[in-house]
Parts: structure tokens; C-alpha cells; sequence
């Protein structure tokens, strides 16, 4: 029972924190229908600055309980000072272009990023344990169980519904259905688009960022963080279908608690399931299990 | 066809005179030197191989997978089942290589574009989770593969390194030389219909899932294939040779070389070795910066790699290969 207990939590936390980490992604690929790479990078990029900030906040001396807040402008600086030049520096160039192209370019990107943090942080560890160790830990039927890892079921809880609440009942979220639904339609009915996909691969970047600023505490940032996070965020959003919001929390509740139930159950396939799961709904259902079959326009 | 088969075919001189040239500079380059192109021919193997699929219009994100398994299979082979013999373990990953790529192939021969390309780069995920947790294959830090025989003969040090230096060469020679009939064939010509006009080629009367599938179990036959000699010449397999990030270098060599002639993935094989230990002697941090940077700049002015200079010169239009 208290096995039972500890899957279903442990699933939620790590699907809620795999939802933070994959939004963007879909996000991005729903719009600009771009397979990101670089969202890799974000993640990185967050829990670095997320890192380094959360540090000096510290050395300081300032109130402990408001480092909280370095967490969300660390992915407000992400996502303006790298992935708004991005997009405009880079990405624009290829619109219109073949999606396996922007596969390519934005893994180069990725691989650019990859070296430049390593060039502005070096490549020691970098830690920032005092946003997770404040919270200190809750009982749960009597096993210690961390607040800060509670507390991100509330955060994607949050992201998810203002997620939807934007996209679904804003004026730019209407506009932004319409530009995914038809790009050239809503064009022709005089959307300015430009803009919409701007903005959008910004939010997708401070998604990213996001993910890894609140990830930042749990674990030690080196390079190569990034790498490892874009096949998992992959696997959330393919499972769930591609460019679907919803689908991406889906996803990552099916992926989050089949990693929990493994990782209790039978922890020497942890990582495959994982996989496992992408690859048999990819050949069953490539455009993922919550998306609408979209008709081939020829 | 009337007109190629007029214009002379240079491209098995090229490789004679590049064979030639490899095994008689074997014996007067050192030996980091030889090591570093030995790699490179074993990686240009699996390159062939993805230039096939490429030509196809198809990129795979996975060549890792059988890349890997080819290592694996040299390496399981010669330490756990006593077979040590080079040309058994090239047959062996070939063939292991081919069953997985024949099972996958026929799944994965069905889908295109970006979803192709996420699900070989599932596959070949699959099984880097499966090694990373495998604790007899030595979990994330994989093992040893032992010192291969010839034909029962067991040369030692420098010996060995040379042997088996002309061994890849001479296969990547042979390889190479057959898959240029191949592309020159009315089979490999359909590759390009395929990318150009799926429905047309189906109404010519040709099977493009076959044709695919055929291009495919080739391609992981050569990743196999390259993946033992890699194995054999570092002499250490570890799960990172399935993991996404060594498909992503296949894929970036092959746009660097291009794909126009088989000898184009060897060049891009080559020039990115090259590259690589020479930044990482003198710019270990900035060498992914340059192998992004460099991969941009070829996205976005040499779409055909290093291999459509030869044809500009010529003055032919460099017609974008993707």
C-alpha cells in the first residue's frame, strides 16, 4: 500500500516536472512547427543562471524566502537574451523550409549554446540547494517526503491551467489557434504573424528556461544537462502529440508514472521504459495519442 | 541514363588512387595519424549508409543503434563467446545489424519527414536505456573488446594497428566501390524519384516500401559494419555510441561531405575527424561552437557539403540536396 502511495506521488512529481520541462516544446512545434533541439539549451541555460543567481542571492545575506522569485526571472532573462535572437537572428531564415532542415539547424544551435555556456560558466559543478533545503520535508505515511518536490505538482498544475486559460480564452490565444490551424488563412484575414511567432518561441524558451531554473536546486548543473533532457521531453510531447498542449501533460503523466512504477518495481530498466514508451507510440500512433489525425493537404 | 553513361565515371579512380594513397601513407604517417583515419573510414562506413537513406529523402536520427550493436557485437563476441577472429566479427555485426534492421525497417519504412526522424532516434534510444541499465555490459562505462585475429594470426602493438588499418581501408575500398554501382543502378536511382515523387515512382510500377526497406537494412548493415571496426580499434564499447548525440555526428558528416558520390560521406568522415582532434587539442571548449557553427554555415550556403565545390568548379548548379 504505502508502495502504492510513494509510485503515485513519486509519478506525479516527476510527470509534473516533466510537463514543465516538454511545454514548451510542444509549444513551439505547434506553432512554428519547428522540432526544437535547442530547447535543450534552455534548460541548461535556466538552471545555470538560475544556479549562479540563486548563489550570489545568498552570499548576500538577503531574505532567504524571496529567492523564490529568482526562479521565474531566470527564465524571463532566457528566454529574452537567447531565445529572442534566436529566433530572429537564426530561425526566421528558415521558415517555409523543410521541418528535418530545422532539425538540423536548431541541433547546431544547441551544440553553439552548448559550448558558450561552457565558455561563460566553465565547466565545474554549480550548486544551489537553499531553495530546496528551506522547504524542508513533510511526512507522508511516515517516509520524508520533500515540500519543494510537492510543490512543483502545484507549479505545473498552474502553468497547465493558465496555459490553457490563454490559449483557449485570450484574444491572442485565439489568434495563435488560428495561426496554427492555417497559417496562410489567418494571413490572408490579415493576422500579422511575424510577431505571433516571435512571441511564441520566446514563451517556449522561458518554458525551457523555467524547467530548468525550478530543476536547478534538485541537482548539481554541469554541462551536458541539456543533452540529456531533450530526448525526455521528446518522449512526453511525441507521446502526447506533437503541438498539443494537453497532450503534453498527458504525455508526461504517462511517462512520469510508468518511470515511477519501474523505478520501484523493477529499477534495472528505469531509463528504457521511457523510450520504450516513445518508440511503441510513435509506430502505433505517430501523430501521438491525444492529437486529431490532421488531413494530408496536398 | 544515355548521357551518364557517356560522361566518364571518375569516382573508382578516385577511390583506387585514395586506397593507394592510404596503405602506402600507413607506412610513413604516425601512428596517431593512421589511428585517426582508421576511425574516420569505420565512421564514413555508417555514413554510406545514411547518405543512402538521404538520397532518399529520408534522415535518420539513429544510425547509432547499429552502429552500436556492430561494437557490441565485437565486443560480446570476442569476450564472452571466444570468437576474435576480424572477418568472423565484421560477418557477425553485419548480420546482427541486418536481422535488427530488417525488424525495425520494416516498421519504421512506413513513416516519413520529421517522424521518420523521431523514431529511429526512439529506437536508438531504446537501446542506449537498455545498455545504461545492463550491469555484465558494464552499465554506463561499458567494456573492453579484445585484441582481434587474422585468419588465425595474432599480430601484437604496431602490427596489430597496421593490420587492421588495412583492413578497413581495403573494406571501406570494396563497400564503397559496390554501393557506387548500386547508386548507378536503376535501384538506386529510384531513391532519388522517391525523394523528388513518392506517387510517381508507386505508379512506375515500383514498390517504394521495398525499395526503402532494401536502402534501409543496407544502411544498418554498413553502421554495423563500421561500429566493429570502431570497436576493434579503440578496443572499448560503451552505450554512448547508441546514444542520439552520435547519430547527430553521422548526420553532420554527412552534410558537411554531402551526399552526391560515395566518396563524399568519406571526406566528410575524414574533414570532421580532423577537425575534431585538432579543436579539442587546442580549443576544447569551443569545438561543438564550431562544429554548429560550421554545420549553419553549410545549411545555409553549401547545401550540397564539401562535395559540390568539386562540381561548381565545373560550373553546375548546386542544386539543394535536402
Amino acid at each position: 500500500m504505502l508502495t502504492l502511495v510513494v509510485i503515485v506521488l513519486d509519478g506525479l512529481v516527476y510527470s509534473s516536472w516533466l510537463f514543465i520541462v516538454a511545454v514548451g516544446l510542444t509549444l513551439i512545434y505547434g506553432v512554428l512547427r519547428i522540432v526544437n533541439v535547442a530547447h535543450g539549451s534552455f534548460y541548461a541555460l535556466g538552471a545555470y543562471v538560475m544556479a549562479s543567481a540563486a548563489g550570489y542571492y545568498f552570499a548576500r545575506g538577503l531574505p532567504p524566502q524571496a529567492n523564490y522569485l529568482i526562479i521565474p526571472l531566470a527564465a524571463l532573462v532566457v528566454g529574452l537574451v537567447v531565445g529572442l535572437p534566436l529566433e530572429r537572428g537564426l530561425l526566421r531564415f528558415f521558415y517555409g523550409r523543410d521541418q528535418v532542415v530545422l532539425v538540423l539547424v536548431t541541433y547546431a544551435a544547441f551544440l553553439v549554446l552548448e559550448d558558450a555556456t561552457k565558455l561563460v560558466w566553465g565547466v565545474d559543478p554549480y550548486y544551489a540547494v537553499e531553495p530546496y533545503r528551506l522547504l524542508g520535508t513533510l511526512s507522508v505515511g511516515g517516509l520524508p517526503y520533500a515540500v519543494y518536490d510537492l510543490c512543483l505538482i502545484g507549479v505545473a498544475g498552474g502553468l497547465g491551467a493558465v496555459l490553457w486559460w490563454g490559449l483557449n480564452r485570450t484574444r491572442n490565444g485565439k489568434l495563435l489557434g488560428a495561426v496554427i490551424h492555417d497559417r496562410e488563412m489567418s494571413e490572408a484575414f490579415g493576422v500579422n504573424v511575424t510577431p505571433i511567432f516571435t512571441a511564441t518561441f520566446v514563451l517556449g524558451a522561458m518554458l525551457g528556461a523555467l524547467g530548468g531554473a525550478l530543476t536547478a536546486p534538485e541537482i548539481s548543473v554541469v554541462p551536458g544537462v541539456g543533452a540529456e533532457v531533450i530526448v525526455l521531453a521528446f518522449a512526453v510531447v511525441v507521446t502526447g502529440g506533437l503541438g498539443s498542449v494537453v497532450g503534453a501533460m498527458l504525455g508526461a503523466l504517462i511517462v512520469g508514472m510508468a518511470r515511477a512504477a519501474v523505478i520501484h518495481l523493477a529499477p534495472s530498466v528505469e531509463l528504457f521504459v521511457v523510450y520504450l514508451v516513445m518508440a511503441v507510440v510513435l509506430a502505433l500512433r505517430p501523430q501521438g495519442l491525444f492529437a486529431p489525425a490532421a488531413a494530408r493537404k496536398i | 541514363m544515355a548521357a551518364a553513361a557517356l560522361r566518364r565515371d571518375f569516382t573508382p579512380v578516385i577511390l583506387t588512387a585514395a586506397l593507394v594513397l592510404l596503405l602506402a601513407g600507413s607506412a610513413v604517417v604516425p601512428a596517431y595519424l593512421r589511428f585517426l583515419f582508421e576511425l574516420a573510414l569505420a565512421n564514413g562506413l555508417a555514413v554510406m549508409g545514411l547518405m543512402l537513406l538521404m538520397r532518399a529523402g529520408l534522415v535518420s536520427f539513429g544510425q547509432g543503434l547499429y552502429y552500436c550493436l556492430g561494437g557490441y557485437t565485437a565486443g560480446i563476441a570476442g569476450s564472452f563467446l571466444g570468437i576474435s577472429d576480424v572477418f568472423a566479427l565484421l560477418a557477425l555485426g553485419a548480420a546482427v545489424a541486418a536481422v535488427v534492421g530488417l525488424l525495425c525497417g520494416l516498421l519504421i519504412a512506413r513513416y516519413r519527414e520529421i517522424f521518420f526522424a523521431m523514431l529511429t532516434l526512439a529506437f536508438t534510444m531504446v537501446l542506449y536505456g537498455l545498455l545504461i541499465n545492463n550491469e555484465r555490459l558494464g552499465s554506463t562505462d561499458g567494456f573492453n573488446v579484445p585484441a582481434p585475429h587474422f585468419l588465425g594470426w595474432a599480430p601484437e602493438g604496431e602490427r596489430l594497428g597496421l593490420t587492421l588499418f588495412v583492413v578497413t581501408c581495403v573494406l571501406v575500398y570494396v563497400v564503397a566501390l559496390g554501393l557506387h554501382r548500386y547508386l548507378g543502378s536503376a535501384m538506386g536511382y529510384l531513391g532519388e524519384a522517391i525523394r523528388e515523387n513518392e506517387l510517381r515512382v508507386e505508379y512506375l510500377g515500383a514498390s517504394v516500401r521495398r525499395l526503402l526497406l532494401v536502402k534501409y537494412v543496407l544502411a544498418a548493415v554498413l553502421a554495423g559494419l563500421g561500429g566493429v571496426l570502431t570497436g576493434l580499434a579503440v578496443g572499448h564499447v560503451d552505450p554512448d555510441l547508441a546514444n542520439w548525440t552520435t547519430s547527430g555526428e553521422f548526420l553532420f558528416m554527412a552534410l558537411l561531405g554531402g551526399i552526391e558520390n560515395v566518396a563524399a560521406p568519406l571526406l566528410g568522415a575524414l574533414v570532421l575527424e580532423l577537425v575534431r582532434s585538432y579543436a579539442l587539442e587546442y580549443a576544447p571548449y569551443l569545438w561543438q561552437m564550431t562544429l554548429g557553427a560550421t554545420m549553419l554555415v553549410i545549411i545555409l550556403f553549401l547545401p550540397g557539403g564539401l562535395w559540390s565545390l568539386a562540381r561548381m568548379r565545373k560550373g553546375a548548379d548546386l542544386t539543394p540536396e535536402l
